[in-house]
């Protein structure tokens, strides 16, 4: 039998707001446990949630990235469940009205082609605290730091039809609110989390086979190994003749296997009502042009721009635009030496080896978009070869100045100065007569053994172009 | 000085007359003398409130105070005090400090208002006879037999025994307005919206509103400007500004249209009330103010969907109580159901537990359209029946209650016959109206409640009309036997 | 409508109550009795009635992000059942 994969995701990515979504504590990370908890986060008695207009407008810009429709009225609602980091006893949500409606990103499978995925929806919500099972005397610990902190999740249709494709809409997602400047997407920080819904089917069938649930997905390579296990584990299941179960599964990185949770809650009953502490959100054609005005240019269109404007090739264009900071810094680059594809060359070739080898992101490279420029001008104008630039490029790297100081203080400009060539090139006929004989009798291939010597005695520096030319004119002359 | 109105306590104060710590010792000292007998305060704060007082002669003297500076009033135990026990008469909270002041607690506090204590309720503001309190059940000064209703019992009982000049209360479905019948105030439940509920321990978000209670329309209007008005703590705070109450007090009520909806005469209503409600009625006639019969068709309706929007809203705002972050916990909890469970059942009375019971059922999943849907939508329709009655009257008049005090332990076993004493005032607060009951002619020794109903915001209306009807008749100026 | 002892254990398990003894069968003669009350609702035809899930005909007010709280964890700690090292304790949590 054939199987079907049918996967839809659920994104929760914390929105980048200095105070949580319904009231004044800082959302930081990493500080001492509960010093960022106030009464409304502590869901003491008698508090009242007050909504965060940046939060608001954070879910408005991604909707509006999305070309999905913005809801003119949306209504929080509350789902209650019991848990010790769930200070109120209920989550505030959004349940029958989200804010941000049908939308849909385009994915690029591996064979080059592409696909669209469905938004379903998008929704405001608050995020819970953490537990902490270390042992405090057999106990837990709740810290409720991050509870109230303001979460967009984001899900999806079910229209991925492999692992590869989920990763792909997650990567494109993880992609698109860091570009939009709405969530950092740390994922180490828990600020960008996963689920997955997966189920299979013979292929051809229509109807949805029984769907799990997989959690705890916190990392793309994670999300493809637990998704590609849950796949085979339910194939397996139904051709040895037994039924998928709907549930919720852990994935668990260490053993690579995903397992039932255990302790959940019965049957959840969520008993969802509109949230009398709070009214309904309504937007206006204002809210959204003000929040959306400094939306940046988005990664499809910008993708699309630099093949037509700069001449790239659509994957080196897709590798440039992979975020918006490594986008920006390729067209300072581009604009301080006025050759895009050179740019590019280095963008993705040396400089990206350098930050990979260094583990550092191009916002904190060392080598800034100007400085790279400058060492590009060099190449274009002649002053530097290839091979030196790069030597520049490390120095440069190591922190020893711009591309001209470096060229300066180690006197690496190249000669191109004809005269001085000439008298170089001379000398080099002079003290090899056998090879200028042997050249003459027809051994054209010596030609690189004489540049090899100019360039030898010229330390690298010579221009070879006008090497060449100049040896050839002596040699046959 | 404990018979003044406020105005009267103002003039007092202003003129040097007497002090306000002489002033709230002399109301300290009246506590502890008859409020054992009547158990309407959980907590005096004797040492807090002489200071208070001490710094509101202060402002008295620097010539800085304000109508209320100096003016003792007792708080009901729901609203949170910054260091001071708030327990919502529940074992829950019987440990619990809060933290911070509610907004009505702060504003009083600016006003130069001193804190005498907290006074006793119906445990969670869940009851009309506060005989569900965790420190026992509140007496009626008027008979110490009877309940003094609820949820606002002990504040109704402090105000009614002049134990404190005035007092706050909270009314989800008539519990600052059927105690303050029973005892024979005054007593508001404003516009929803018009008072912050920041700091007022929910039992139904959508119903709560905080308001006051004391023993004329006069002390209502001069407490409520400083009660009232916007909150940014609190999303369902109106941004309406507060008209100047007492201002529009002594306004001519001639030509005055009051509607009397012909479904609160019916059966059901105890005759001694109807009579009172008539002689009442009779009176306001002869100032110029013109009745006529009005239809709020869906009024049986109001009952049975409080019972589901109260309970459902409560079912979920009583889930932070779970022995984690403050409150009661279970002794060596075994594990963490056995925590919520134990700490939960332990802590929460009877009928705390009840409602959370009901509430979660008719939220649960295949209950939801029939009960929490359905009766949101007559919800709606009880809203219309109250706006087609304003497009014709200016005000509604009935009874607050359809009987007198009743007998302690009368109606506690069984829950429907209780529910059904605020039968008159529930529509009001699923419309969110505001809602006033001033005294009746009393009846057989027992008081009996007025209500006056107003459009949206319209407290000034309210107040008004019940201030021109307390010039010309005396019945808010009954003291219970023993009180004087 | 009359609830059954089970459905009456349903709702216990999800409100996180403990019954006691006959407690469950109180409940459901009183949680009964409640609801035939409530089921005087059926009598209102509310075919296209809009559901009023709040009384006041406002939107919701936005608050600026800023950050007003500060760190009061020991103050707000001092009425916690049971804390260390800054958390709130509980019996152990099993995922």
């Amino acid at each position: 039998m054939q199987w079907e994969t049918v996967i839809g995701l659920e994104i929760h990515t914390q929105l980048l707001t200095r105070s949580k979504i319904f009231s004044g504590a800082p959302t930081a990370f990493g500080a001492e446990p509960n010093t960022q908890a106030c009464p409304v986060d502590l869901g003491m008695p008698g508090v009242l949630p007050v909504l965060n207009r940046r939060a608001v407008e954070l879910a408005v810009r991604f909707g509006t990235a999305i070309g999905a429709e913005i809801a003119r009225r949306s209504v929080f609602a509350r789902k209650n469940y019991f848990y010790p980091d769930l200070p109120k006893g209920y989550q505030i949500s959004q349940y029958e009205l989200p804010v941000v409606g049908r939308g849909a990103v385009e994915i690029s499978l591996e064979d080059g082609s592409t696909k669209t995925i469905g938004v379903t929806r998008a929704h405001l919500e608050e995020d819970a605290g953490k537990s902490l099972h270390e042992d405090f005397q057999g106990m837990t610990g709740i810290d409720l730091n991050r509870a109230g902190t303001p979460l967009l999740e984001i899900v999806s249709e079910p229209d991925m039809r492999s692992p590869a494709e989920a990763v792909a809409y997650a990567r494109k997602i993880h992609q698109l609110v860091r570009y939009i400047g709405i969530s950092d997407g740390n994922m180490q920080e828990g600020s960008f989390r996963m689920d997955a819904n997966v189920s299979v089917r013979p292929r051809g069938q229509h109807a949805l086979g029984t769907r799990t649930e997989l959690k705890n997905l916190n990392s793309f390579r994670f999300l493809e190994k637990a998704l590609a296990f849950e796949v085979e584990r339910q194939v397996e299941v139904i051709e040895s003749g037994g039924a998928v179960v709907q549930e919720t599964r852990l994935y668990d990185a260490d053993r690579d296997e995903t397992r039932p949770m255990r302790g959940k809650e019965e049957a959840n009953d969520y008993r969802y009502f509109p949230d009398p502490d709070l009214l309904p959100l309504e937007i206006d054609t204002a809210f959204i042009a003000a929040a959306t005005r400094d939306l940046p240019e988005l990664p499809d269109a910008r993708r699309r721009r630099f093949v037509s404007q700069y001449g790239l090739k659509d994957h080196d264009a897709g590798v440039l635009t992979a975020s918006r900071e490594l986008a920006d810094f390729f067209e300072e680059v581009t604009e301080v030496c006025g050759e895009a594809r050179l740019a590019a060359t280095w963008v993705m070739g040396d400089l990206a080896a350098a930050l990979n080898r260094t583990a550092l992101e191009i916002q904190g490279s060392p080598v800034d978009a100007a400085m790279l420029g400058g060492l590009l001008q060099r190449i274009l104008d002649e002053t530097l070869s290839g091979k030196i630039a790069k030597q520049v490029f490390e120095a440069m790297w190591a922190g020893e100045g711009t591309a001209d100081e470096i060229i300066q203080a180690r006197g690496l400009k190249q000669i191109s100065d004809s005269a001085e060539l000439e008298a170089i090139v001379d000398e080099v006929i002079a003290a090899n007569p056998k090879q200028v004989e042997q050249f003459r009798a027809g051994k054209e291939k010596l030609l690189g053994f004489f540049v090899g010597q100019v360039m030898k005695a010229t330390r690298g520096q010579a221009n070879p172009k006008q090497v060449n030319a100049l040896l050839r004119k002596r040699l046959q002359g | 000085m404990h018979q003044f109105s406020l105005a009267r306590l103002a003039a007092g104060l202003a003129a040097g007359e007497f002090s306000s710590r002489e002033l709230t010792a002399h109301f300290l000292d009246r506590i502890e003398r008859h409020d054992p007998r009547l158990n309407a305060f959980v907590t005096v704060t004797r040492d807090a409130a002489l200071a208070q007082a001490g710094a509101a002669d202060a402002r008295l003297r620097a010539g800085e105070a304000g109508p209320l500076t100096g003016i003792p009033l007792a708080h009901k135990d729901i609203f949170c005090t910054e260091g001071v026990r708030t327990s919502c008469a529940s074992r829950m909270l019987d440990g619990f400090t809060a933290p911070y002041d509610a907004t009505v607690v702060e504003r009083l506090k600016a006003a130069g208002m001193v804190m005498l204590g907290k006074t006793n309720m119906d445990e969670f503001a869940m009851g009309s006879s506060s005989e569900t309190s965790w420190y026992g059940p509140v007496k009626n000064p008027w008979d110490p037999a009877r309940v003094p209703g609820g949820s606002s019992g002990g504040s109704a009982a402090a105000v009614a025994a002049r134990l404190a000049p005035a007092a706050t209360g909270t009314d989800t479905g008539g519990s600052i307005r059927q105690p303050a019948a029973l005892c024979g105030l005054s007593g508001l439940k404003p516009t929803y919206g018009r008072v912050s509920r920041w700091g007022m321990i929910a039992f139904a978000s959508s119903l709560d509103q905080g308001g006051p209670m004391a023993r004329s329309a006069e002390d209502l209007a001069l407490l409520l400007p400083a009660m009232a008005g916007f909150d940014e703590r609190d999303s369902t705070s109106s941004p309406e500004p507060v008209p100047d109450y007492p201002a529009q007090l002594d306004e001519d009520v001639k030509g005055l249209r009051v509607g009397l909806p012909r479904e609160w005469f019916r059966e059901g209503l105890d005759a001694g009330v109807a009579a009172s409600i008539e002689e009442a009625r009779r009176v306001l006639e002869g100032l110029g103010v013109v009745f006529r019969d009005i239809d709020l068709p869906n009024s049986a309706l109001a009952v049975p969907a409080y019972y589901v929007v109260a309970p459902a809203e409560c079912s979920s705002n009583l889930a932070r109580y779970d022995g984690v972050r403050y409150g009661y916990r279970c002794e060596a909890p075994r594990d963490l159901e056995d925590l919520y469970r134990r700490s939960r059942s332990e802590a929460f009375g009877a009928e705390v537990k009840r409602r959370i019971m009901m509430g979660t059922y008719v939220l649960s999943a295949g209950y939801y359209d029939a009960y929490y849907l359905k009766a949101q939508k007559i919800r709606r329709l009880i809203a219309d029946d109250f706006r087609a009655a304003f497009a014709e009257v200016d005000l509604i008049l009935g009874p607050t209650s359809p009987t007198r005090a009743f007998r302690l332990g009368e109606k506690t076993a069984d829950p429907v016959t209780m529910y059904l004493s605020d039968i008159y005032t529930i529509a009001v607060n699923l419309a969110g109206l505001p809602g006033l009951t001033v005294p009746a002619p009393m009846a057989g020794g027992l008081p009996v409640g007025l209500q006056l109903v107003g459009d949206y915001f319209q407290e000034g209306r309210l107040l008004n009309l019940a201030h021109r009807l307390q010039r010309t008749t005396d019945w808010h100026l009954a003291t219970p036997p023993g009180f004087d | 409508m009359s609830l059954q002892h089970s459905d009456v254990e349903k709702i216990a398990r999800l409100a996180h109550l403990a019954l006691n003894g006959d407690e469950a069968d109180a409940y459901a003669t009183e949680l009964s009795g409640i609801l035939d009350l409530v089921a005087q609702m059926e009598r209102a035809d509310t075919t296209g009635v809009t559901p009023m899930a709040h009384p006041l005909d406002m939107p919701q007010r936005l608050r600026p992000d800023e950050v007003t709280e500060g760190d009061r964890r020991d103050f707000y700690q001092a009425i916690a059942p049971a804390t260390e090292r800054g958390l709130y304790l509980v019996p152990k949590v099993i995922d």
